[in-house]
C-alpha cells in the first residue's frame, strides 16, 4: 500500500480547507501540507454560497451588536465565548481576504460595501454581488496555489480517519483516477468537509454535499453535536432547489402569499414597510421565515404549483438596475432555471434545506475531542450558530475557524512524533474491508439510488420544519431499517478506473450514519428551539434544555445522546424578538 | 414533447476494453430536464457504471462540462427540449482532454497552468492589515471584474482549436485569469506575467478564432483578454526595443 | 493524483483531431479561410513588387508588365485576390476592437463605435487617394 506523510493533512478543500491550509503555512512554511479533495477545490460548495459575509467595518457598528444578533439568532444555543472570538477576529479575516485580491463590492470612495441581512440590527454584510461565495472561493484557492508546501491531492476520496495510541494520525484515501488505496500519514488532520444537505430531498446543497467528514469523526468517537439544527432556507427554488439569496431580501424583497399579502406579518416578525426594515419581516431569521411558510400552507394560503406548494418573492419593484448591480446572479437563475425575469414575474420560491447548524464538537481553538483531529466550517459545530444560524456568518465563519483551526494544527503537529506503525495494520484493513464489502462483492440486491430516496423521505417526513415524537421514532426505525439494508447493497460499478458508484455508496453510509445522529438528537430534545420546531412540545426550556445535544457512535445502533452545557459569558438568555 | 429521449453515451472502460464504445438508453424525460438530470437517471436506474462529474447543478462549480451533441456545454444548464428533437442526444467527455473514464476527462494541465503564470495577488509589499482595506473605486472594479467571473468550466479549451492541435498552449481561461490580477488595481504581478504569457505558448499561439468566447458561460470573453494582451505585450516589447533602459 | 501525475498517463485515451476538423463548424470554416486571405495579401505584395520594378526599368518592361495584366488568367486571379482581401480587411476591421479598451474618462467606447470609426477612417483615407491621384496629372 502506498504511504505518504505530511505535517498537516487537510480533509476538504473548500473555504474552510483552503483558509487552514493558509494558515499553517504562515504560520510555520516548514511544515508540509496535504490538501485531500473528493473534487476539485474550485468545485467544492463554497463556490455556491451567494448573499455575503458578516462583520464589523462600519462606524455605526460594534463588535457587541454583532455578538447580540448572532446570540439571539441561535435561540440562545451558541456558546457565547466562540461568538465573541468570531465577531472580533471577522474583520481582520476579511481585511485579509480582501488583500488576497477577493472583489468585494465598494462604496463610490473605494471602501467596502456592506447590506443588511436577515436578522441583524446593523448592516455588516460585505458582499461581491451575489456570488460571494464564488469569490471567497477563487481567492482562496488562487491564494493557496503558491504556497510550495501544499500537496494537492485532487479527487481522492478519504474513507476513514486513523487513530491510534490515543490520537488521530492521519487516513485512509482512495485515489478516484486510479482505485488505488493510499495511506496518508499526518501529525494533524483538520475536518473541512461541509455540511449533508443531501439527506434531504430538496436541498440548495451540491451533489457532494454528504457529510462524509461528520462520518469519519463520528465514528471515530467524536461527537457530533446540535446534530438536530438543521436550516431551512426560505427562500429556494422549487423542484430543483436551487438558493435564492437572502440579499435578494436585503435589497428590499417582498414575500407573497397567494392573495399576494406580505404575510410574515401575521407572524410577530413586525409590521410591513415599503424599504426593508433590520431584523423585522423578510429580515427576520431564517428559521422563523421557514416556519411561517408551514403555518401559511396549513391554512391553504400558499400558491399550488406543479412541484407542490410555494409563496412569490417579489422583487419588480427594485427595478433592473438595482438588480443588475446588486442581485444579477438572481435574474440570471430565474431565466435560465425557471424561465421567468424577476424583474417584471415572481419569483416562486419555499423553504429548502440549506445548512447544518450541528457538526463535529470542537472547541474554540478547532480541535475536536480527538487528540490531533481538528475540524472548521460547516462540518463543526464550535458553536456559534446555536439553534439557527444568520445568513452571511458562515462564510466568514469558514475564514475565522479555518484560520484557527489550522494555527492549532500547525502547532500540534510539531509537538507530534511520526506515525506508530501499528497504523499501518488499521489502513491495510481498512483496504481489505473495501475490497470486500464492496468492490468484489457480487450478491446483493438493494440499490444505491433506491436507498438514499428511501432515506431522503424518512428524514423529510420526519425531521422537517416541524417534528413530533411519533413521526421522528418511525422515521429513527426507517433508517436503522435502511443501515441494516445496506449491507445488502450491490455496486453497479466495480471497477476501479474512477468509480463513481463506490464513492456514492460509501457517501451513502456516510450519510445513514448521520441521518440518525440527527434523527435521535431530535427526539431527545423535547422542546422548540430555533429550528428545532417540535409540535408536541411547543416551548423553549432553558431549564432543561440550555445545552447542546452530544451524539456519540455505537457499533450497533442509534447514537448515544449526551449534553453539555452552553458557554454563556454576557448575555443570559432571553426572549428572541423581531419586528420590532 | 415526446416521452423519452434516446441518449448515446461515450463509454470508456480502459480495464476492460482498450477503445471507447457508445452505449444507448432510453431515457423518460421531464419537460424540464437538463441534459444532466437525463444522465443522473441512467446512473440511478439503468446503468449505475456510468461515471461523469457533477455537483453544483446551478452552474456556478463548472464540474459538468461535457460534449454534447458536438458543443462544449455546461450539462446542468443545458435543457433536453433544446437539442433537436428527433434526433438522439450523443454526451461525450468535454474534447481536448485525455479521457480517463467514461465522461471524465483530466484537467491537471490546467491547475499546473494556472500556477505558471501566478494567478494570484503578486505585490512587492503587502498593506498592514490595520491599514484597512485597499481602496478600490466601482470603476476600478469594473476594470477586471468581468475576467474574474470564471468558473473553471473549460469549455473554452474544449471550444479552442489551437488548444486541441496544441495542447502546451497556455489557453484561454489561464489568459484571462491572468488578465483579471494584471488588471486589479491592487495587484502589481504584470511584469512577471509578461515574462510567461509572451512566450510561444502563451498569447502568441492564440490566432483568434474566438470560439472560446463564444462557448463561455459566464460571458468572461477570454478572447477579447487575450487580444487585449497582445496589444499591451508588443507596446511594451516596442517600448523596451526603442527605450532599453527606461523600461523596468 | 498529484504526486506521481505524468503528463502521458498510459490508460487515458486521446482522441484525434481529425485532420478535416475546420469543416466540422461554421465558425471553424470561416476562421481558416480568413487565415487564408493572408495568402491574398502576400499575393498583392509581390504584384506591387512587380508592378515597381517594371515602373523602374522603362517603357518596355512596363509595357510587358500591363501586358502580363491584362491576360484573362491574371484578371481572374486578381478579381479572386481583390475580393478575398475585402474579406480579410472586414474580418479585421470587426475582431480589431476586440483588442482596443479605448475609455473616455469612465465610459468605455462600445465596440460598435470603434468599428464606426475605423470605416471611417477607412473611408477617408481612400477618398484622400482619389481625391490626389485622380486628376490626369
Amino acid at each position: 500500500m502506498d504511504t505518504s506523510s505530511h505535517d498537516v493533512l487537510i480533509v476538504g478543500g473548500g473555504g474552510a480547507g483552503l483558509r487552514a491550509a493558509i494558515a499553517v503555512s504562515e504560520a510555520d512554511p516548514s511544515l508540509s501540507i496535504a490538501i485531500v479533495s473528493k473534487v476539485y477545490p474550485m468545485r467544492s460548495h463554497t463556490v455556491a454560497a451567494e448573499g455575503g459575509a458578516a462583520a464589523f467595518v462600519k462606524d455605526n457598528d460594534s463588535l457587541d451588536d454583532h455578538a447580540y444578533d448572532t446570540i439571539s439568532g441561535s435561540d440562545w444555543l451558541c456558546d457565547q465565548d466562540a461568538v465573541e472570538i468570531f465577531v472580533r477576529e471577522a474583520p481582520e479575516e476579511m481585511i485579509q481576504l480582501e488583500h488576497w485580491g477577493c472583489p468585494w463590492s465598494r462604496e463610490p470612495d473605494g471602501r467596502i460595501a456592506v447590506r443588511p441581512f436577515g436578522g441583524m440590527k446593523i448592516e455588516r454584510t460585505w458582499f461581491a454581488a451575489d456570488k460571494t461565495g464564488f469569490h471567497m472561493l477563487h481567492t482562496l484557492y488562487q491564494t493557496a496555489l503558491k504556497y510550495p508546501t501544499i500537496t494537492w491531492y485532487d479527487e481522492w476520496f478519504v474513507t476513514r480517519l486513523l487513530v491510534d495510541g490515543g490520537r488521530c494520525q492521519g487516513a485512509v484515501a482512495i485515489e478516484l483516477a486510479t482505485g488505488r488505496i493510499h495511506t496518508l500519514l499526518a501529525r494533524s488532520t483538520i475536518l473541512t468537509t461541509g455540511g449533508c444537505g443531501r439527506i434531504f430531498p430538496y436541498t440548495t446543497n451540491a451533489n457532494i454535499k454528504t457529510g462524509d467528514g461528520m462520518a469519519l469523526a463520528h465514528r471515530v468517537g467524536a461527537p457530533l453535536k446540535d446534530m438536530e439544527f438543521i436550516q431551512y432556507h426560505p427562500t429556494g427554488l422549487p423542484f430543483t432547489g436551487i438558493l435564492i439569496t437572502e440579499a435578494a431580501r436585503g435589497e428590499g424583497g417582498w414575500l407573497l402569499n397567494k392573495d399576494g399579502y406580505r404575510y410574515l406579518q401575521d407572524y410577530n416578525l413586525g409590521t410591513p414597510e415599503p424599504k426593508p426594515v433590520k431584523r423585522s419581516m423578510e429580515l427576520g431569521p431564517r428559521d422563523r421565515l421557514s416556519q411561517a411558510f408551514v403555518k401559511e400552507m396549513e391554512t391553504g394560503r400558499t400558491v399550488e404549483s406543479p412541484y407542490g406548494p410555494i409563496v412569490h418573492l417579489d422583487i419588480r419593484h427594485l427595478g433592473a438596475q438595482v438588480i443588475d448591480a446588486k442581485i444579477p446572479f438572481v435574474r440570471e437563475l430565474c431565466l435560465k432555471y425557471e424561465n421567468i425575469d424577476p424583474v417584471q414575474d415572481l419569483i416562486p420560491v419555499r423553504p429548502v434545506i440549506h445548512y447544518m447548524m450541528g457538526g463535529v464538537h470542537t472547541d474554540t481553538d478547532g480541535a475536536t475531542s480527538v487528540p490531533g483531529l481538528y475540524a472548521a466550517g460547516e462540518v463543526a459545530c464550535v458553536s456559534i450558530n446555536g439553534a439557527n444560524r444568520l445568513g452571511s456568518n458562515s462564510l466568514t465563519e469558514l475564514l475565522v475557524y479555518g484560520a484557527r483551526a489550522g494555527r492549532s494544527a500547525a502547532l500540534h503537529s510539531r509537538t507530534q512524533p511520526k506515525a506508530d506503525s501499528g497504523i499501518l495494520a488499521q489502513a491495510l484493513d481498512e483496504e481489505r474491508r473495501l475490497r470486500q464489502d464492496f468492490l468484489d462483492k457480487t450478491t446483493g440486491k438493494e440499490s444505491i439510488a433506491g436507498l438514499r430516496e428511501e432515506m431522503q423521505q424518512a428524514m423529510e417526513s420526519g425531521a422537517g420544519i416541524y417534528r413530533e415524537a411519533q413521526g421522528l421514532q418511525s422515521s429513527a426505525e426507517k433508517i436503522s431499517e435502511l443501515r441494516d439494508r445496506f449491507s445488502d447493497v450491490r455496486l453497479g460499478d466495480r471497477s476501479l478506473t474512477f468509480n463513481t458508484d463506490l464513492v456514492a455508496c460509501l457517501e451513502l453510509s456516510n450519510m445513514l450514519d448521520l441521518a440518525g445522529a440527527v434523527i435521535h438528537s431530535g427526539l431527545e430534545r423535547r422542546e422548540s428551539r430555533g429550528a428545532h420546531q417540535r409540535t408536541d412540545h411547543p416551548a423553549r426550556d432553558d431549564e432543561r434544555y440550555l445545552s447542546h445535544s452530544m451524539a456519540y457512535y455505537t457499533m450497533d445502533g442509534p447514537p448515544r445522546i449526551e449534553y453539555l452545557p452552553v458557554t454563556i459569558t454576557r448575555w443570559p438568555p432571553a426572549a428572541r424578538v423581531y419586528g420590532e | 414533447m415526446s416521452d423519452s429521449i434516446t441518449m448515446q453515451v461515450f463509454r470508456y472502460r480502459p480495464e476492460t476494453a482498450a477503445e471507447p464504445t457508445w452505449d444507448t438508453f432510453e431515457v423518460p424525460a421531464g419537460k424540464e430536464w437538463m441534459v444532466l438530470d437525463a444522465l443522473n437517471h441512467i446512473k440511478d436506474h439503468m446503468d449505475g457504471s456510468l461515471s461523469y462529474r457533477w455537483a453544483c447543478r446551478m452552474g456556478v462549480c463548472g464540474s459538468c462540462g461535457m460534449t454534447v451533441n458536438g458543443e462544449p456545454v455546461l450539462t446542468c444548464a443545458t435543457y433536453l427540449t433544446d437539442l433537436p428533437a428527433a434526433e438522439p442526444v450523443r454526451v461525450e467527455p468535454l474534447k481536448g482532454f485525455p479521457v480517463i473514464r467514461d465522461l471524465i476527462g483530466d484537467i491537471q494541465d490546467f491547475v499546473h497552468k494556472l500556477k505558471r503564470v501566478s494567478a494570484w495577488i503578486v505585490r512587492e509589499e503587502a498593506k498592514p492589515l490595520a491599514g484597512g482595506e485597499y481602496l478600490q473605486t466601482p470603476h476600478e472594479l469594473s476594470q477586471f471584474k468581468q475576467y474574474s467571473m470564471c468558473i473553471n468550466c473549460l469549455l473554452c479549451y474544449s471550444a479552442c482549436p489551437i488548444y486541441r492541435l496544441e495542447p502546451e498552449f497556455i489557453g484561454p481561461a489561464v489568459i484571462a485569469l491572468a488578465q483579471r490580477y494584471n488588471l486589479d488595481s491592487r495587484d502589481q504581478g504584470s511584469e512577471h506575467r509578461m515574462d510567461v504569457l509572451s512566450q510561444d505558448d502563451g498569447i502568441w499561439s492564440c490566432t483568434f478564432v474566438g470560439e472560446c468566447a463564444e462557448v463561455c458561460p459566464k460571458h468572461v470573453d477570454p478572447a477579447g483578454a487575450i487580444q487585449r494582451y497582445k496589444l499591451a505585450a508588443s507596446i511594451d516589447w516596442l517600448r523596451s526595443v526603442l527605450l532599453p533602459r527606461g523600461r523596468r | 493524483m498529484n504526486k506521481d501525475y505524468k503528463l502521458h498517463h498510459p490508460a487515458w485515451y486521446r482522441r484525434q483531431m481529425q485532420i478535416f476538423w475546420w469543416l466540422k463548424r461554421f465558425s471553424y470554416t470561416k476562421f481558416i479561410s480568413r487565415e487564408l486571405t493572408s495568402l491574398a495579401v502576400g499575393w498583392s505584395a509581390i504584384m506591387l513588387i512587380a508592378l515597381l520594378w517594371a515602373a523602374g526599368h522603362g517603357a518596355p518592361a512596363f509595357d510587358r508588365f500591363l501586358t502580363l495584366m491584362s491576360s484573362t488568367s491574371l484578371v481572374v486571379l486578381n478579381i479572386v485576390a481583390a475580393i478575398a482581401l475585402l474579406f480579410h480587411t472586414l474580418t479585421w476591421l470587426h475582431l480589431a476592437p476586440k483588442a482596443m479598451v479605448v475609455q473616455i474618462g469612465r465610459y468605455r467606447v462600445p465596440d460598435r463605435l470603434l468599428l464606426i470609426g475605423q470605416y471611417l477612417s477607412w473611408a477617408a483615407a481612400t477618398a484622400l487617394v482619389v481625391w490626389y491621384f485622380g486628376g490626369s496629372r
